[in-house]
């Protein structure tokens, strides 16, 4: 029994400290990486290839005052941040990285992820309401509006994965995958023929729930300054930070093991974590890619593209696909 | 320089509006009256002159009473030409301002038009040309600020450019910061 | 966007948009009257960084002078000195040498295209896109060690001198400068693909934040936002000046009206630019750079002159009243983005706020320059 508990601590320990280290050095290869496509040599002095960059950052960070604005609602501005943390964590509870790695495997899997990451935008509307600004407001309601626009084709695409699948755990949809690329999900089969573009579907959802670049708006720092968190210095910017970071990890693990065949080979061999591991960097290399090329769209163009583009698609897949899963 | 027709249009369009001003005032007065060789300066005479465009940069230059300024104005709106800034300087000896408006066209035919008006220093007062031209907005604020003068109409006659409480105006002569 | 707005008065709010802000490329500010995220009125400040330059103007000698012009706008400082000199050399009656003549068109021509490099950084940056700031920055930093090599600044300019130039150009320079425009050649088709055939990019700036001509006309927009409202108005046409008649080269015009419009006259107006530059190397003529006759003192005869030349930005006309000494009587400075900015207020009415910020980013501010 008291193994049981243990080992159940590990496993959230490893989870949280995963996703702490992550959040931390993706800043680092995003800068790194911005640099790199903006031809200039980012961080590079603290330690070699500025890999102490993130650590002395978060000293800074911690260092700082926390500062909180003078008619700011106190709570709601302290909770805020952690808000925006902690359920980024949480989803990492259940996120298998391969057969045997996983922190607690759950029958509702994908079910908990979501539910933790609509949390993000509450965190996002009470740091904005919290905060006493007119920035931050607006950027608050732009990031709540673009969240709540784009979870819904992101769950009407995952409804049919699940529907294809047959499961809602995350172990389960992997384990069905296994078996070489043929078997992902990605490639189109005679039962889902519009897989692709659910995938870049996907994708496109995926880099608006993280609210990336070029879907920024609530962050939007050439309009709303720096949007929710204008007010926020210290710890509390930091952790809006690396919430935004684990986020990202989280929404390229679930791409991951949707799509791409969670911790399978392409070719079928030596199924494990490293192709995991490897499938996500490549995804969160290409967010970081796409954030330093585009520019920023619009609030309208940005819901305009969720509800007269994405939901028809994702509606018309789902219904394809219920059809032919009961012809096949 | 000037293109003859936008000249012929203006010069006729002028004695029309004002009859103050003489069509033989204007022949006299061609040629530079700001330079009486030696002479003591007389105030100069309302009316239109043409200047050399290659000397002075601009090729008519007129001189009228506020009153008469909406007139021109608007025959000038009504030509075509765009606004370019309005200023003023101040000839302390004479004891007057003068507001200087500069219209120019944006076709080919490049024509500067100078219009000057005089108002007494005590007392600087002009009608507002923003009705007519909006972009006189700033441009006349500027000059409120700058030399206190004083634009009837004007919707938002506040400080612009110097602090939102200046009760001073710099480019008078008798300015001491 | 368009669309019919239904504003209800009683639940809008005013959002100070500056002086602290990063769209405001400076200090501006504009209180904006919010409806959510249209914007009801717009009231621009201004006055941040005033310096009371044209007093300075009155109270110091001609050439003393001539450094503060270059302090007007710091990206295209040589376009407002350019003005300056041009301005003395009307009244007091100064010929210039034609060597001088091109080596100023020259330098002229290089510091418009390093400003519009810049804007063009800064303006993908107001829409969101960072990365074509560090390329243009890149590419900028060529045009700015030209320029340092023969003029001793980056920034703030003191070059020309009453008839003539501080120092002659090398073949170092030449060279450098033959070497320099076939690159920023590439740039400028590496931009095109990188920026302009973005569909974000196009969705943005299709359409939006349009400024008419008669608008144009109203304010006294100059430049190349005159020119993105179909205006063919360039002062160097249209008002020759200098040695400009001697260059082929075209006036880029736009009939759009919108952000697009405003963007592409720029980009366009960068490939006039080498154009003029390769032409003016070609005829470069030997010679002395300053006159052989030249007064001591410039005191220019009593009168009233004006002159206007085509900046980086717009007309920008400078006006002298002289009274015969070595000062200036009154020394006005009629600034393009003065104009150019003085109809945003009216232009963004209605628009949304990103939309408005990103016309606010076509108008290619330079506050220094607008407050003087």
């Amino acid at each position: 029994m008291s193994l049981t508990i243990l080992n159940a601590v590990i496993a959230v320990v490893a989870a949280i400290a995963f996703a702490a280290i992550n959040a931390a050095y993706l800043v680092w290869a995003e800068r790194r990486g911005a640099g790199r496509i903006q031809r200039r040599p980012g961080p590079n002095v603290n330690g070699p290839f500025g890999l102490l960059q993130p650590p002395c950052d978060g000293i800074k960070l911690m260092a700082k005052q926390l500062m909180i604005p003078g008619g700011a609602d106190k709570a709601l501005f302290m909770v805020a941040p952690v808000l925006a943390m902690a359920p980024a964590i949480m989803s990492f509870v259940t996120i298998p990285f391969s057969d045997t790695i996983v922190a607690h495997s759950m029958n509702i899997g994908v079910l908990m992820i979501f539910a933790f990451a609509s949390m993000g935008a509450m965190a996002i509307l009470l740091a904005g309401w919290g905060s006493r600004s007119k920035y931050a407001v607006m950027a608050s309601v732009r990031a709540v509006s673009q969240n709540i626009s784009y979870e819904i084709p992101m769950l009407i695409t995952v409804i049919t994965i699940v529907m294809m699948t047959g499961t809602m755990n995350l172990a389960e949809m992997v384990a069905s995958q296994t078996g070489g690329i043929w078997h992902w999900n990605i490639v189109p089969s005679l039962s889902s023929p519009l897989m692709p573009v659910s995938f870049l579907l996907f994708f496109i959802c995926a880099l608006a729930e993280t609210n990336r670049a070029p879907f920024d708006l609530g962050e939007a720092e050439s309009e709303l300054v720096a949007g929710f968190h204008t007010e926020y210095g210290s710890m509390g910017f930091g952790l809006f930070f690396m919430g935004e970071y684990a986020n990202i990890v989280i929404g390229a693990s679930l791409i991951t093991i949707l799509f791409l065949g969670g911790w399978g080979c392409p070719l079928g061999l030596y199924p494990g974590v490293w192709w995991f591991l490897l499938k996500i960097y490549l995804l969160i290399f290409s967010f970081i890619w796409i954030r330093w090329t585009f520019p920023r769209t619009t609030i309208y163009g940005l819901l305009n593209l969720s509800w007269k583009i994405l939901i028809p698609i994702s509606l018309f897949n789902l219904l394809l696909t219920a059809g032919l899963l009961k012809v096949f | 320089m000037t293109n003859d027709n936008v000249k012929q249009a203006l010069r006729d369009l002028f004695p029309d509006p004002e009859p103050v001003v003489e069509a033989a005032t204007d022949a006299e007065a061609e040629g530079d009256k700001k330079k009486p060789a030696g002479k003591k300066e007389e105030p100069r005479i309302n009316g239109l002159i043409e200047r050399d465009h290659a000397v002075h940069g601009y090729d008519i230059d007129v001189q009228l009473d506020p009153g008469e300024l909406l007139a021109a104005v608007m025959i000038i709106n009504k030509a075509g030409f765009f606004i370019e800034s309005i200023t003023g300087v101040d000839w302390i000896k004479e004891e007057q301002l003068e507001v200087v408006y500069d219209f120019s066209r944006y076709d080919f035919d490049t024509c500067r038009i100078v219009i000057r008006t005089r108002t007494p220093r005590s007392e600087p007062k002009v009608p507002t040309i923003s009705k007519i031209y909006p972009g006189a907005n700033w441009h006349e604020r500027e000059t409120h600020d700058f030399f206190g003068i004083k634009f009837d109409g004007h919707p938002h006659l506040i400080p612009l450019l110097l602090p939102e409480d200046a009760d001073f105006h710099p480019l008078l002569k008798d300015f001491k910061p | 966007m368009s669309g019919p707005i239904h504003i209800r008065p009683d639940e809008t709010f005013t959002l100070n948009v500056g002086p602290q802000h990063p769209a405001t490329h400076g200090v501006l500010r504009v209180k904006m009257e919010m409806d959510g995220e249209y914007i009801v009125k717009a009231e621009t400040v201004l006055g941040y960084i005033h310096r009371m330059h044209e007093l300075m103007g009155e109270n110091r000698t001609y050439p003393q002078v001539l450094p503060n012009l270059s302090r007007l706008d710091y990206l295209g400082a040589l376009g407002y000195t350019h003005g300056h000199v041009l301005v003395i050399e009307r009244a007091a009656g100064i010929e210039v040498p034609e060597r001088a003549e091109y080596i100023r068109a020259i330098t002229v021509e290089l510091n418009r295209i390093a400003s519009h490099l810049f804007w063009f950084g800064a303006f993908v940056m107001d829409l969101g896109g960072f990365t074509p700031l560090m390329y243009a920055i890149q590419d900028r930093e060529h045009i700015l060690d030209l320029l340092e090599a023969v003029t001793g600044s980056r920034l703030t300019y003191c070059y020309y001198r009453f008839g003539g130039l501080y120092n002659d150009v090398d073949d170092d320079f030449i060279a450098a400068t033959k070497a320099v425009i076939p690159m920023l050649r590439k740039s400028l088709k590496k931009y095109d693909a990188l920026v302009t055939g973005n569909i974000i990019f196009m969705k943005r700036l299709e359409g939006i934040g349009p400024i008419s001509a008669e608008m144009c006309r109203k304010y006294g927009a100059t430049g190349p936002v005159a020119r993105g409202a179909g205006i063919d108005f360039d002062v160097r046409k249209n008002e020759p000046y200098s040695v400009y008649p001697e260059f082929d080269f075209d006036v880029p015009v736009y009939h759009e009206c919108d952000s697009l419009a405003r963007y592409k006259v720029r980009m366009d107006e960068m490939e006039q630019s080498l154009r003029i530059i390769e032409q003016g190397i070609e005829k470069l003529p030997d010679g002395p750079i300053m006159p052989k006759k030249k007064p001591k003192l410039i005191k220019p005869p009593k009168g009233d002159y004006y002159q206007a030349v085509e900046t980086a930005r717009g007309s920008f006309g400078i006006r002298i009243v002289s009274d015969g000494t070595k000062n200036a009587y009154r020394f006005k400075l009629r600034s393009p983005t003065y104009s150019n900015m003085s109809l945003f207020d009216e232009a963004c009415e209605g628009m949304m706020i990103m939309d408005a910020l990103a016309m606010m980013g076509s108008l290619d501010l330079v506050i220094p320059e607008i407050d003087r």
